[in-house]
């Protein structure tokens, strides 16, 4: 469904050359999750922008990306709008500044809604309350009235979710989507995540440098160090049997209960 | 304690309050809500009143000059110089005052908002051309300009209006392309943008509301520079013409009596003044109302 193929993603001030990412390829299946866990400036957050056509215009990309049959590094701006929240949506990493102040919560899920869909405003709201009802918020009427502010992180990630999840996209990318919240309320929004999946059938790209996190959801990881992919297994197997000896580090960086 | 609310950050504790909406948080404002009868009250005031004096604002009572204010030969507010009367003088004054002041405060926050908001958000060589042209026009002399307009279209309100018109939404441009230069980066933008929101609903919807705080606020100090702008031109001659009047010009030829007669200066000074005030207060009224945030407990 999804296949980035030798994406490297560099950046040229004066006449340092920055790559941000290097030469990372990797295949995405429906259904499937991929972990990507490796520290700050790792070029985490630069290959999920690069798959949203988000990358600042300095930025010299190469390689390809094909997501469900369609070349993403080609897309014109307008052809970007239509794709993105619609069929690649993401959740950010601070559920405090992602929601505008300003607005309440029913007319920024709405707007979204409207906008890729051509729905009534009542058709609109319904599939609004449905959405939230699904990832668990108890009085989705009230809420919808209310303004960000109103709402506790936790609820407030949830809605986040709801947003990138409204217009039932078959990519989902999580850019830490947990780091903002504590431990009890990560539990929670990590077991959402995989029922909506389940439910939806999506595809999810999740990055963290939570490496507990990861081995609850994802199938696959690859743990990336300055712009490269160092090693990629499945989880059980990167858990077990650490190739690298960056991976190796990481994990004995990891408190656990067993040892 | 809104104070303290904001500057403790200190924000959860309005989650107790329902989500209400703006003109219900503006009703919780007394000094806004106040301020808003009184200036209704004020433009009727402007509007109506002037038909019921047995005076008009241009004739010349001879038998009156310098009277004081007494409810007994009408001139309720005392006459000027000229012997005439002063309370319709101040009303028909305010007429112009107040339309100078309304279409200045309309022009700065329609131009200036959305011109200042698109220069901002769409950046790069737009934003520094928008931006030039603005302090072209700045570096234009507006004595200079408001002189060559009435050189060649002669006299006239209107083109006073064009003059002060063109001059009051660069200031609120400035203002809102820096509060927008601050908001494009903020997350939710960015969200709104992976969502697949089309940017001219990205400016209208997430970053035009995010300013009106500013705004709202810039507004009301655009008022009285405005309304002293038009007395200093029409002192000089370039703006509203004798007979015809205005606050400004009243206040300047009361100060220049008021050893002799203060009610040439007071009445009116006090009219500018309240409107001056309304305006303010208003403004922080709506300020409160437009943010969400903010508790209103006042």
């Amino acid at each position: 469904m999804l296949k980035v193929s030798d994406l490297s993603i560099a950046y040229t001030h004066q006449e340092h050359t920055l790559r941000a990412v290097d030469q990372l390829s990797f295949e995405l299946q429906a259904g499937e999750t991929l972990g990507i866990v490796g520290e700050s400036g790792s070029g985490k957050s630069q290959t999920l922008l690069a798959l949203l056509g988000l990358l600042r215009k300095n930025a010299q990309i190469q390689g390809e990306i094909v997501f469900q049959g369609k070349a993403l590094l080609q897309q014109t701006e307008k052809q970007w709008q239509q794709i993105r929240g619609k069929e690649i949506s993401m959740i950010f990493q601070d559920p405090m500044t992602a929601l505008n102040p300003y607005l309440t919560i029913g007319t920024q899920l709405i707007e979204v809604l409207q906008h890729h869909e051509q729905l009534s405003y009542a058709a609109a709201k319904a599939r609004t309350l449905d959405m939230l009802d699904q990832v668990q918020i108890a009085t989705p009427k009230t809420r919808l009235t209310q303004y960000p502010h109103e709402c506790s992180g936790g609820m407030r990630q949830r809605i986040m979710i709801a947003m990138a999840l409204l217009c039932k996209p078959t990519l989902l990318l999580a850019d830490e989507p947990t780091t903002a919240l504590d431990v009890t309320i990560a539990a929670q929004i990590i077991a959402l995540l995989k029922e909506l999946q389940r439910q939806h059938q999506m595809a999810i790209i999740f990055v963290s440098h939570n490496l507990g996190v990861v081995a609850q959801l994802c199938q696959k990881v690859h743990v990336m160090y300055q712009g490269k992919v160092l090693e990629q297994a499945k989880t059980s197997e990167l858990f077990k049997h650490p190739q690298h000896a960056y991976t190796k580090r990481l994990l004995a960086a990891l408190y656990r209960e067993d040892r | 304690m809104r104070g303290l609310i904001r500057v403790f950050g200190m924000d959860h504790m309005s989650n107790l309050r329902n989500s209400s909406t703006a003109w219900q948080r503006f009703k919780k404002h007394k000094a806004a809500l106040f301020s808003l009868y009184l200036l209704g009250v004020l433009i009727t005031a402007v509007l109506v009143l002037p038909e019921f004096s047995p005076h008009t604002y241009e004739t010349t009572d001879w038998g009156a000059i310098f009277s004081a204010p007494t409810w007994n030969n009408g001139h309720w507010f005392g006459t000027d110089e000229l012997g005439r009367d002063v309370f319709v003088r101040t009303l028909i004054g305010g007429r112009v005052s107040i339309l100078v002041a309304l279409l200045a405060s309309t022009v700065s926050v329609v131009i200036g908002v959305s011109y200042g908001a698109l220069a901002g958000f769409i950046g790069g060589r737009v934003d520094q051309w928008m931006m030039r042209w603005v302090d072209i026009l700045y570096s234009l002399p507006f004595m200079f300009f408001a002189i060559l307009l009435m050189t060649f279209f002669g006299r006239h309100l209107s083109l006073l209006f064009i003059a002060i018109g063109a001059i009051s939404w660069l200031d609120m441009s400035r203002i809102v392309r820096g509060q927008t230069l601050s908001l494009k980066h903020k997350e939710f933008i960015e969200a709104a943008r992976v969502c697949g929101v089309r940017t001219p609903q990205i400016i209208w919807r997430h970053i035009v509301p995010n300013t009106l705080g500013i705004v709202a606020i810039y507004t009301t100090l655009t008022i009285p520079s405005v309304i002293l702008t038009e007395s200093f031109l029409s002192f000089l001659g370039l703006g509203v013409q004798e007979p015809l009047t205005s606050w400004g010009v009243l206040i300047n030829q009361g100060a220049q009596n008021m050893s002799v007669a203060w009610w040439t200066l007071i009445f009116p000074a006090v009219f500018l003044i309240s409107t001056l005030y309304c305006c303010h207060f208003i403004g922080d009224g709506l300020r409160d109302a437009f943010d969400p945030k903010d508790n209103a407990s006042c």
